[in-house]
């Protein structure tokens, strides 16, 4: 049976790993490949990177931490942040990443999405969407371009209409904020998308994943909870398999 | 064809060298073939001809023998054709035809890709699974999967149904997983691999 995915979600800045609340404050998780080593011996089902500085203050994209932390990794490896050409995926997957994820590209241009997954397969391509709420609905937000004049549905059928392999959905308001994951957001989107939905964004107990999950997720991003609880993953996991949710344990 | 360092690191961890190259005469000269590859199988096979590796391969694999692996697409380009975006001939080694999911059928729509982490079912004495356990969790990321008409099966994984999820014959090995993306249970599998003894 396949399993629920729980996926550490990091991000980079300024050659630090670190976590972001709201999309605003950041804490310092650690070294990139100290981190990574540590994810590694813990056995999680995967990794995200997003890399701050790239995405945006527009710097060049970090290949030399990317094949750091990626030496380090035995589970697939996703790297995101300021991917805005072809060459720029071509480049990441050398440094030894698995997938990338994109967010402003394919917002500005549903065709990169096309050319992308054509060249190196949809599976190779997670879209991500952020999510805030503003009076009382929902709307895609971006780090550089703010709020969008864009239905979430429609973008996130578009995206899988494109060749999108994954969608990584981020609840900005509940990013950090160990408040649970937005689970109104999740149920929005179930049953519209026929691949699999990372939800990203909230994870303050292992139960915060239970939920999640039996709402529609089909996978569960998080890292606060790893790096300032007493949670590790494979806490995560066990509470997931003592409520019968096929896990990797 | 999407990574190939990945599956290169993952030798050097079980401290084994393994060469990146589409050249004819380093392919010549290895003592074992590792086919590996994410993207689509159209690109995959016009990749392998634009280069001249087909008759190399063949040469290498079925006439010399020499033990090949065969990693996602890998293991999917050795079948006779894929319907992958049209169709699509293989490098033909195994009768198999590659075909995509469709849940259709089921109660349940499951999700294509096939992605994440599910258990296989070991069918036989695969030397490759030795210190490896039946039911083992292994890394997938597919949309399309191996049809086999031949009786080559050495795992199998449910994903709606039971589909192929790797396979042996003679010197051909082929998985539909990334064992260098299985954490310990693939590594094993690297491991045996380049414990074979290479008669090439």
């Amino acid at each position: 049976m396949l399993k629920h995915r729980i996926i550490p979600c990091v991000q980079l800045k300024d050659w630090q790993l670190v976590k972001s609340i709201g999309f605003e404050t950041f804490r310092t998780i650690g070294h990139p490949t100290s981190t990574a080593r540590i994810y590694n011996a813990r056995n999680v089902d995967e990794l995200i990177v997003l890399d701050i500085d790239a995405s945006i203050n527009g710097e060049e994209i970090n290949t030399e931490i990317i094949s750091d932390i990626a030496d380090e990794c035995y589970m697939p490896l996703t790297i995101g942040g300021g991917i805005t050409r072809i060459e720029d995926i071509y480049t990441i997957l050398n440094a030894g990443a698995d997938k990338v994820a994109i967010n402003t590209i394919a917002l500005k241009n549903c065709d990169f999405i096309k050319e992308a997954s054509d060249i190196f397969g949809s599976q190779c391509i997670i879209c991500s969407i952020d999510v805030k709420k503003i009076n009382n609905e929902y709307k895609v937000f971006n780090k550089q371009h703010g709020v969008q004049e864009v239905d979430l549905i429609s973008l996130a059928k578009k995206y899988e209409a494109y060749g999108a392999g994954e969608i990584l959905l981020t609840s900005v308001d509940r990013e950090g904020s160990q408040k649970g994951y937005d689970l109104d957001l999740i149920d929005m989107l179930k049953g519209e998308l026929t691949i699999p939905i990372i939800i990203n964004g909230g994870m303050g107990k292992p139960y915060d994943a239970v939920e999640a999950i039996e709402h529609g997720a089909d996978a569960i991003a998080a890292a606060y909870i790893f790096h300032f609880s007493r949670n590790t993953p494979d806490d995560i996991k066990k509470e997931l398999a003592s409520k019968n949710i096929a896990v990797r344990l | 064809m999407g990574n190939l360092r990945s599956v290169q690191k993952a030798f050097e961890k079980v401290g084994c060298e393994a060469i990146i190259s589409n050249d004819i005469d380093v392919i010549k000269a290895a003592s074992k073939i590792v086919l590996p590859g994410v993207g689509s199988f159209a690109d995959g096979m016009k990749n392998l001809n634009e280069l001249g590796l087909i008759d190399i391969l063949d040469e290498a694999v079925i006439k010399n023998k020499k033990p090949f692996l065969g990693v996602c697409l890998g293991m999917q380009l050795i079948s006779k054709k894929s319907y992958e975006n049209g169709e699509t001939k293989g490098l033909g080694w195994i009768d198999a035809e590659v075909v995509k999911f469709d849940f259709n059928s089921l109660e349940k729509n499951l999700k294509i890709p096939h992605v994440g982490w599910n258990n296989t079912h070991f069918k036989n004495d695969n030397v490759l699974f030795n210190g490896v356990s039946d039911e083992s969790d292994f890394y997938f990321v597919h949309s399309y999967y191996f049809k086999g008409y031949e009786d080559v099966v050495s795992s199998t994984t449910n994903y709606g149904f039971d589909f192929v999820s790797s396979i042996h014959k003679n010197n051909i090995f082929a998985f539909q997983f990334h064992p260098e993306k299985s954490q310990a249970a693939g590594l094993k599998i690297i491991e045996n691999f380049v414990k074979l003894k290479s008669d090439g």
